[in-house]
């Protein structure tokens, strides 16, 4: 093993720590610092001289204070415990602070990640006696009632299993031991410890191509994000990035969300928690928050650990995915996560790059994303596992040129474009439909049971696509000559948009039934919208004048057919009998 | 006794650096005595070694080299605080200027405060009547709630902070409250203003203010903010209170943040300012909140003027990120005459749907503020293309949509600085304006909630 020398503090500069005589010392090596015992991590070497991020409040810290190197990376905790929990940046659990501290966050807590007190119930899946590698799954604890904790052979164990009996286990007990060929004994316990800046391994990568079903109508029917797909949501302040985090994470079709509050502010994160126990799993039946984990550090606790907190995000996802479950990872904002890259690099006294960002800006992102995917997971039984990311961008004064948007742009499949135009409509959820795109459309089809009706669904989203985007050239000759001097068609084009955007498009995240849509609903939804189309189209043949056509007593019913319980799919239907009926009635006054 | 060093080696801008100091901590503050005797304070900002660099809030004019006595008081700044406080005046550092007597203290906080743990604190849902139209029906504010004003020079912001002073309450009850002002940077005028109006209303008595003039020294607007929290923290969670923390002007604040990160020759960001302003800025407003277990709120009200009305510029943008909205004034309405200008369609309250609904306001609250909007925002495109085409050219529908739009200005914002509106006659008020419209027309608002209200107000036509 290597030696580590204790060093001592000659700097101190806000969040950065400059020590000397740490010899031994190796990058991203995790050291407690001074008389309270901060956290901190080497971020720089110069000799026996290093830099440290320090992860809590520096104030009162002074040189000639010691610095001790621990000799590890800064680790998670993963094990039964992880689910319900709320953590910190660097994984302690903020539960657990206020009953230690107070309600206010004070320095130098040394609470584990995952509690040492409670036993689970273990129950063994595996033979003793038989040979096992990096991955395979040994046995399972029952979480929560959504959630069966497989517990697996820690990467880089392989060997003779040994000793697993099923029993009650606090985590950090030995359950077994794995013995190598050269009689090495591994100690089997319910939980492992993985440095977060390391991708945990799998077996193999493989492309996503399924489509992950969110029941907001504008993704799922416009720009649906794949399992293990990537997706960003940039927008200026007011847009609704949050509320459409949220909806993501309580309605998105996965086995766990993880949500990481990465330098946002505290009442949102408050929000989640005091909503999330309280929403009801529309899979499952029950409450959410039984697959969710919550790392919340907001912009007021400590900048470094803002910079770690997205690295411990996504380290608890592929451990679940490791398990073969299809995980989603919420993280808002990244630009919050950039910025405290921006602030340890100015406090380095590093070379900055564009907008006072540091260089590697774009290569951190890029690495942080490929980290989702749908992976095979290593070990046995053969399973597939996934991560997908949504991550939030806040770009300054929502300029979409931003230095963080244009590196994510770089790597995510999936845009969706926020505009502050379509939030002050009170159009939202405000996500443009003209700038957004998604790699992943091909896939829509394939995620109906009926692959005829997925098909026909595919389609009538092209065609409304292609009436919006009519709608956005018309809109611009009608601004200059009215609305007088364009066809009846035409006329007819512009009043489907508006249905489109106003009846399908626009959902209320708040109202009890508007806030989830099944896709079989939102099949109906947009088949009548453009049922309505074709009628009107047909009536205009006929003679009908449009301005009768849209006074129609049926266009409210089409505009509330969102609000039909989503189990009465049927009633949405019926409604096109009624278009038909009403239209009809117009011809026959004409033809009379 | 504390040692004394006369080893300052180095003045630039707003900076001292001493050398030779033996356990000097990152974030204490020192005394600083120049050689007329007089007294400055000044804070660690960073120690390399021997060498302190320390920032002198009052400013460095007059301090030299060789004359300066440096003492290091071991311990970060703190405010001390008492019910006492209540109805006094003091300097941005703390330093009572109101010719009262010396505050006793009944304990000392660190201005720099902690952060509130996430999980304790308590989700903000009491609704607060403002008696402003365009606050309480569209974008309601609730304790613990951070709404800032983005005002531009020349715009009445003072006016509707005063206002906010006055009003705010919570419905139906009678708690004990406090408002707390901290002048950054401001005019004696607009400090004075708020000050006339605070006594001439009897709440100068549930107010303590922190006053740091244009003419004060720049640095002390770095402490003044920490400090006026530091005494809402006291007075909230220690004496119950609910307390209203009004900051103007945050523009000044970041400005002043801006020297310093200057004379420290730091990479600067956008428009100059550092690239840690919006860490900085969130350990002051995420200070606003509530905690669970506790009785007292801090909501607060920053103001801020945005250069040329820009939303852009760092400072309001910024603000934006960290904030539970953001109320907006417009310059247009203000020359149109409308008082409070608020433009509404850019402003918004992220927690309004917290505070509203049955058994807070009312049932109809949330659609119709929806249905509002959007009424509005159709009738602002069709004022402005009225103004190009004229306003015989809109289709029949644009010009009923201008309509409403004059008359929601004209009588929805427009409401004067002295009129207490009740929320229920702001609600009433929306259902008369849109009452203009076919039923079929209000998409946004439920069909049992427009036969429930609307019927009343379509007789009135």
């Amino acid at each position: 093993m290597a030696e580590f020398k204790n060093g001592k503090i000659i700097k101190v500069a806000g969040p950065v720590v400059v020590a000397e005589g740490m010899i031994g010392a190796r990058m991203y090596d995790v050291v407690r610092v001074g008389a309270e015992n901060l956290i901190g991590e080497i971020v720089e070497l110069q000799g026996d001289r290093a830099s440290i991020q320090v992860y809590e409040d520096t104030v009162g810290i002074g040189p000639g204070e010691v610095v001790v190197n621990t000799g590890a990376p800064l680790s998670v905790e993963l094990g039964p415990g992880l689910i319900s929990s709320i953590y910190d940046g660097i994984q302690r659990p903020l539960d657990q602070l206020v009953e230690a501290q107070g309600s206010f966050i004070k320095r130098g807590s040394d609470i584990p990640g995952l509690k040492r007190d409670t036993k689970w119930h273990f129950t063994p899946t595996a033979e003793n006696g038989s040979d096992v590698s990096a991955g395979d799954i040994v046995g399972e604890v029952v979480e929560s009632t959504l959630v069966n904790h497989k517990i697996m052979v820690p990467p880089k164990a392989s060997g003779r299993l040994e000793g697993l009996s099923e029993g009650d286990y606090a985590v950090d007990e030995v359950i077994g031991t794995v013995t190598d060929a050269n009689g090495n004994k591994t100690e089997l316990k319910l939980m492992q410890k993985w440095p977060v800046r390391h991708p945990r391994p799998n077996s193999q990568r493989l492309a996503p191509n399924q489509v992950l079903v969110t029941g907001q109508r504008v993704v799922d029917a416009f720009f649906p994000l794949a399992r293990g797909g990537t997706a960003c949501v940039p927008g200026p302040f007011g847009t609704g990035k949050t509320v459409v985090q949220h909806q993501l994470a309580k309605w998105i079709d996965a086995d766990v969300v993880v949500y990481v509050g990465c330098g946002e502010r505290g009442n949102e994160m408050t929000d989640v928690l005091m909503e999330f126990p309280e929403l009801v799993d529309p899979h499952s039946g029950e409450p959410l928050m039984k697959r969710v984990v919550l790392i919340a550090n907001t912009s007021d606790m400590p900048v470094a650990a803002r910079e770690a907190s997205v690295y411990t995000g996504i380290t608890i996802a592929e451990y679940f995915r490791d398990m073969g479950c299809s995980v989603a990872l919420m993280a808002d904002s990244t630009s919050r996560w950039a910025e405290a890259m921006r602030e340890i690099s100015t406090r380095l006294e590093e070379m900055p790059a564009e907008e006072g960002y540091p260089a590697y800006l774009g290569a951190r992102i890029a690495s942080f994303y490929e980290r989702a995917g749908l992976v095979e997971c290593a070990g046995s039984p053969q399973r597939n596992g996934a991560v997908s990311v949504i991550g939030a961008v806040s770009p300054p004064g929502g300029d979409l040129s931003d230095t963080v948007v244009q590196a994510t742009l770089q790597v995510v499949k999936v845009f969706w474009s926020l505009q502050a135009r379509l939030a002050q409509q009170r159009h939202f959820p405000a996500i443009d439909w003209l700038t957004s795109y998604s790699f992943y459309k091909q896939y829509i089809a394939d995620s109906f049971e009926d692959k005829a009706m997925g098909k026909e669904f595919a389609d009538m989203m092209q065609q409304a696509m292609n009436l919006l985007e009519q709608e956005s050239q018309l809109v611009e000759i009608v601004r200059l000559v009215g609305a007088e001097s364009i066809s009846a068609q035409d006329r007819m084009t512009l009043e489907t948009s508006k249905s489109i955007r106003e009846d399908f498009l626009h959902q209320n995240a708040f109202h009890k039934v508007d806030t989830f849509t099944p896709i079989e609903k939102q099949h109906e939804m947009i088949k009548l919208i453009l049922h309505f189309h074709q009628a009107g189209l047909n009536a205009i043949e006929q003679g009908v004048e449009t301005a009768d056509i849209f006074k129609l007593r049926v266009r409210e019913d089409i505009a509330r057919a969102k609000y039909i319980d989503n189990e009465k799919v049927e009633q949405v239907a019926a409604i096109k009998d009624e278009v038909d009926r009403q239209m009809k009635e117009l011809q026959a006054a004409v033809t009379a | 006794m504390l040692k004394e060093y006369k080893t300052v080696y180095e003045i630039s801008g707003p900076l001292m650096m001493v050398e030779g100091v033996e356990n000097a901590k990152y974030g204490h503050i020192v005394d600083i005595e120049l050689g007329d005797g007089s007294m400055r304070h000044g804070q660690i900002l960073q120690v390399e070694g021997d060498k302190v660099m320390v920032q002198v809030f009052e400013g460095t004019s007059g301090i030299n080299v060789s004359q300066t006595t440096v003492r290091f008081l071991g311990k970060p700044m703190e405010l001390g605080v008492s019910p006492d406080i209540l109805g006094r005046v003091f300097s941005g550092t703390g330093v009572p200027i109101d010719n009262g007597p010396k505050i006793i203290p009944k304990m000392k906080m660190n201005i720099n405060g902690n952060p509130i743990n996430p999980y304790a604190r308590d989700y903000p849902n009491e609704f607060i009547q403002t008696g402003i139209s365009t606050i309480d029906g569209l974008n309601p504010l609730v304790r613990g709630q951070k709404l800032p004003i983005f005002s531009g020079s020349g715009l009445p912001h003072d006016e509707i902070t005063a206002q906010l002073a006055r009003q705010a309450s919570v419905r139906g009850k009678g708690e004990s409250f406090a408002v707390v002002f901290a002048a950054m940077g401001i005019t004696f005028d607009a400090a004075q203003f708020f000050i006339n109006d605070l006594t001439n209303t009897g709440a100068i008595e549930r107010a303590v203010l922190f006053i740091n003039l244009a003419n004060d020294p720049a640095i002390e607007r770095i402490a003044a903010p920490r400090v006026a929290l530091t005494a809402a923290e006291y007075l909230a969670f220690e004496e119950d209170m609910h307390v209203l923390v009004i900051l103007n002007d945050m523009t000044n604040y970041c400005q002043a943040l801006r020297e310093i990160s200057a004379a420290r020759k730091e990479v600067p960001g956008r428009r100059g300012f550092p690239g840690y302003l919006y860490t900085d800025l969130a350990t002051i407003y995420e200070r606003a909140g509530r905690v669970k277990g506790k009785t007292g709120s801090i909501t607060m009200v920053p103001v801020l003027t945005m250069p040329e009305d820009d939303k852009t510029h760092p400072v309001p943008d910024l603000t934006g990120y960290i904030t539970e909205g953001q109320i907006i004034m417009s310059r247009s309405l203000h020359r149109k005459a409308v008082s409070p200008p608020v433009d509404v369609l850019p402003s918004l309250s992220r927690l309004k749907d917290k505070g509203i609904g049955p058994d807070k306001t009312r049932e109809d609250h949330a659609s119709l503020y929806n249905q509002l909007y959007a009424g509005y925002a159709r009738g602002k495109e069709a004022q402005e293309l009225a103004t190009i085409l004229g306003e015989a050219a809109l289709s029949e529908e644009d010009q009923k949509y201008m309509r409403f739009a004059n008359e929601f200005e004209g009588r929805y914002i427009s409401q004067g600085y002295y009129e207490n509106r009740d929320v229920m006659t702001t609600l009433d008020l929306g259902w008369e304006l849109l009452s203009m419209f076919d039923d079929a027309e209000l998409k946004r608002i439920d069909k049992e909630l427009i036969d429930k209200y609307m019927p009343q107000f379509r007789k009135k036509n």
